[in-house]
């Protein structure tokens, strides 16, 4: 008898790594750039406050004569050095863009989520009742999908904030750009989750649990919603990058985050007046950075849609 | 045989129809100058009297005109009026001479009807030239070419009021609805904001405000025909589109020259860059008068400190300004006027060094030790690099502990701000087009009161000076009245209703064809403008 002990059975770690998902990922040396790259990126950001020379958000450290400097030379009036050079009002660049980032990961994390949690629960909702509700979601969805999403996120944003009091604008400015966002993008989930939802609901999984009297949230928590979210993550990666894209050209338009705490979009937006003058950096360096976190993000979801695909196995 | 004659004579048709399209095309050349005129932001209203805000007049003046005018040297010019001067009978009676032949736009002829019309309609209120004409008691038309203006007393400076005071048609206005000039801070639209009929050089025809607007010569005028016949306005807010626009050769002048690309245009073939001093100087004021402030979580009223007012000035670093912000391209001073109006001092242009230990200890004194928070409303399309002077301010303020939010954004909602009282901190620049005191006095020191105080955001508010400043307008005594000008100054600098920052440099770029020189106003004739 070979009873396989507790002890004998592989431990999680293991498993993991002999997954059908961590095998593919292995396999694709793109997919492991890119998480290399968003990994650093993302770890940069959360540890900006320890890893960043100076801290561009508190405006009382800044010293004006030190703006325009290049990289890597000393200030012509100051003589300090930074590895980015710094902005029109003196900020490093390299710290602003670690801060920037972490501003830009943030909103994008936060309404991707938000997004993620209207979405999947209207979806859900409409795919197991059906009839009237489902038809009155699906074609609030429609509607929304005929405008484009960075419109819809201005119209949001610009009715926030006449809705809100001016001493709390500022405060509130970075939850406003993450509803706006949220909210034009949670169609996506709806549908899909919607469509996985009335395949699943006929399976006899489903049916055995509504025989024995469960309670719908039961099953769409416990049985339909684990198995719709193999889908579900793949837009939420892909989302990431968008709603990273989204909250960039929000504050480059000048509608986002505050001019005084720049995200990555607003450094851009700044450093696009310099393009003529030559002061090249500013506009480069967080662009760059820009560039690479939404493409790695975007090519890591790419790789996951592929390795949850069982007919591209 | 058939199909060969009828391309033969196709063929004919085509070179005589070539051929005349060429030699319509020569005519054109020679006759039609179009001129693409840019600038950062547009006309905030095409009412003659609703607003008085510079780039406003600047495209009106195109299209109406005023009694008289102002070169480039500063000189009053006649315009509408030929001639005009203090009645010999009373002195308290303007007199002007109307120039005959004027016609409006619409064909009609202009009276000395629709000048009394016009003058008395930027008086009443809700007129933004309403200050300009407060001693102003009564406008009467004597005869066919004379026009009186009687005022509240003796006012040898009244005709430099009218340079921006445009006149209209009555009878166009009364057809119209718009007999009295719309509300531009409660946002009132009217007739008159989008269409026009003035007597100027140009009229409108087409309007599509913040895109397009296009103007074409007026042939009835009556003064020489400019050489620019049609004029394409069209307003760029970003500062390197505009730029690229130029270059590019969509735009053949820029008005608004980011300070940071005065150098690689200068160096650019085929453009030439002409920079002037403006009349007109930036500052920051703030609410000194409420009991406390709606954007701050301090308690009382900051601002109606003076140590923290005095704390304010010691810490902004004008030449750091100067050098980074503005790129050299600004002429530093603490005086809330520019050095071309009368009741300028080189004592109020002087300012000290920063002084940020003093400046600590007064905000300690003044009991905010431990600094408060304030928004500063800033616009970010209307004065050279508006926003980065605030979001500069926010950080040498972060010093002395302010905590500012810098709310940045397009003038046409920056200046209601203003005029309605619903901000505590705020960017302002103040033109003089009277080249005198009085002016500044009328609009930003004058208590809000009919037609005073329309721009003072302050509130302050001094019965003493208010007095004084109405004195102003009808003394006769010039020497007199200088002093009462430097009395009135010295109250308000030892009040520190303004924080001023320094006074604005022009640059214009264009196509080096192009000859067009800076006006101190930063007001630019395009009838004025000649080509190589």
């Amino acid at each position: 008898m070979t009873d396989s002990t507790p002890e004998d059975r592989p431990n999680a770690l293991v498993r993991a790594w002999d997954s059908d998902i961590a095998w593919s990922f292995r396999r694709s040396p793109l997919a492991i750039i890119a998480a290399l790259v968003s990994l650093i990126i993302i770890l940069a950001a959360v540890f900006a406050p320890w890893l960043a020379p100076h801290d561009p958000f508190d405006p009382g450290t800044l010293n004006l004569m030190d703006g325009f400097t290049p990289p890597m030379e000393p200030n012509a009036f100051t003589g300090n050095v930074y590895w980015l050079g710094t902005d029109n009002q003196g900020r490093d660049v390299f710290s602003t863009i670690l801060y920037g980032a972490r501003i830009s990961l943030f909103v994008g994390f936060m309404a991707v989520l938000f997004a993620m949690v209207l979405g999947i629960t209207l979806g859900l909702i409409a795919g197991y009742r059906g009839g009237w509700l489902d038809s009155l979601l699906m074609r609030v969805a429609d509607v929304q999908l005929t405008f484009p999403s960075i419109l819809l996120a201005l119209l949001i944003f610009g009715v926030a904030r006449g809705f809100i009091p001016p001493a709390y604008r500022e405060a509130m400015a970075i939850w406003v750009l993450i509803v706006a966002i949220g909210l034009s993008d949670w169609v996506q989930y709806a549908r899909v989750v919607r469509g996985a939802t009335m395949v699943e609901k006929s399976k006899e999984y489903v049916q055995a649990a509504r025989v024995i009297g469960a309670h719908p949230t039961k099953i769409l928590v416990r049985h339909i919603l684990p198995n719709v979210m193999g889908p579900v993550l793949v837009i939420a990666t892909i989302g990431l990058a968008l709603a990273i894209i989204a909250e960039a050209t929000l504050s480059f338009l000048g509608v986002g985050v505050p001019p005084t705490q720049p995200s990555l979009g607003t450094l851009i937006r700044i450093g696009q007046g310099f393009l003529f003058s030559g002061e090249w950096w500013i506009l480069l360096f967080p662009s760059l950075t820009l560039l690479a976190l939404a493409l790695s993000v975007n090519l890591l979801g790419d790789w996951l849609r592929d390795a949850l695909n069982p007919r591209l196995r | 045989m058939t199909t060969k004659r009828l391309l033969r004579s196709a063929r004919t048709g085509l070179v005589m129809s070539t051929a005349a399209a060429a030699l319509m095309l020569t005519t054109v050349a020679v006759d039609a100058e179009t001129l693409r005129w840019a600038r950062v932001g547009d006309a905030l209203t095409m009412d003659p009297h609703s607003q008085n805000e510079g780039p406003t007049h600047t495209l009106n003046h195109h299209i109406y005109e005023t009694l008289v005018g102002r070169a480039v040297d500063g000189a009053l010019t006649p315009r509408l009026a030929t001639d005009w001067g203090i009645s010999d009978d009373d002195e308290t009676v303007w007199v002007f001479t109307i120039r005959e032949g004027v016609k409006f736009h619409d064909g009609s002829d202009m009276t000395v009807e629709d000048v009394v019309f016009s003058l008395d309609r930027a008086r009443t209120t809700p007129s933004g030239m309403a200050a300009l004409h407060a001693a102003v008691e009564e406008v009467t038309a004597v005869d066919d070419t004379t026009v009186h203006v009687r005022m509240s007393g003796p006012a040898p400076l009244y005709v430099q009021n009218l340079t921006n005071t445009f006149i209209m048609s009555k009878a166009w206005a009364e057809a119209n609805g718009v007999e009295t000039a719309p509300n531009f801070a409660a946002g009132e639209e009217a007739y008159s904001v989008r269409n026009t009929n003035g007597t100027g050089p140009y009229m409108l025809v087409e309007r599509d405000p913040e895109v397009r607007t296009v103007l074409q010569v007026f042939e009835d005028h009556w003064d020489a025909a400019p050489e620019v016949t049609e004029i394409i306005y069209t307003p760029i807010s970003e500062a390197a589109t505009r730029v690229a626009a130029l270059l590019s050769g969509e735009v053949d002048i820029v008005q608004d020259v980011p300070v940071q690309d005065i150098a690689r245009l200068e160096q650019t073939d085929g453009i030439r860059v002409v920079r002037g001093p403006e009349n007109r100087n930036i500052f920051f004021s703030y609410d000194m008068a409420s009991d406390s402030l709606a954007s701050s979580n301090a308690e009382g009223n900051p601002f109606a400190s003076p140590e923290v007012r005095e704390a304010m000035s010691l810490v902004i670093d004008r030449n750091a300004i100067q050098q980074v912000v503005m790129r050299g391209e600004s002429q530093p001073s603490a005086a809330p006027l520019p050095p071309f109006v009368n009741g300028w001092t080189e004592e109020m242009h002087a300012f000290g060094d920063p002084d940020l230990a003093r400046a600590q200890e007064l905000m300690a004194e003044a009991g905010y030790g431990d600094g408060f928070s304030v928004q500063l409303d800033c616009p970010n399309d209307r004065y050279l690099n508006d926003e980065a002077i605030c979001q500069a301010l926010v950080g040498m303020l972060a010093r002395i502990g302010v905590s500012v939010d810098l709310n940045a954004q397009t003038r046409s909602l920056h200046f209601p701000l203003i005029e309605n009282w619903e901000t505590d901190f705020y960017l302002l620049g103040w033109g003089v087009p009277t080249f005198d005191s009085q002016y500044v006095f009328d609009f930003l020191v004058h208590s809000r009161e009919g037609s005073y105080g329309a721009f003072n955001g302050s509130r302050y508010s001094n019965p003493e000076l208010d007095a004084k400043i109405e004195a102003l307008a009808t003394m006769t005594d010039l020497e007199e009245r200088d002093a009462l000008i430097a009395e009135i100054w010295d109250e308000v600098m030892e009040e520190r209703i303004f924080l001023n920052v320094h006074n604005q440099v022009l640059a214009y770029a264009m196509r080096d064809d192009i000859n067009l020189d800076v006006h101190p106003e930063n007001q630019p004739r395009m009838t004025t403008v000649t080509f190589d």
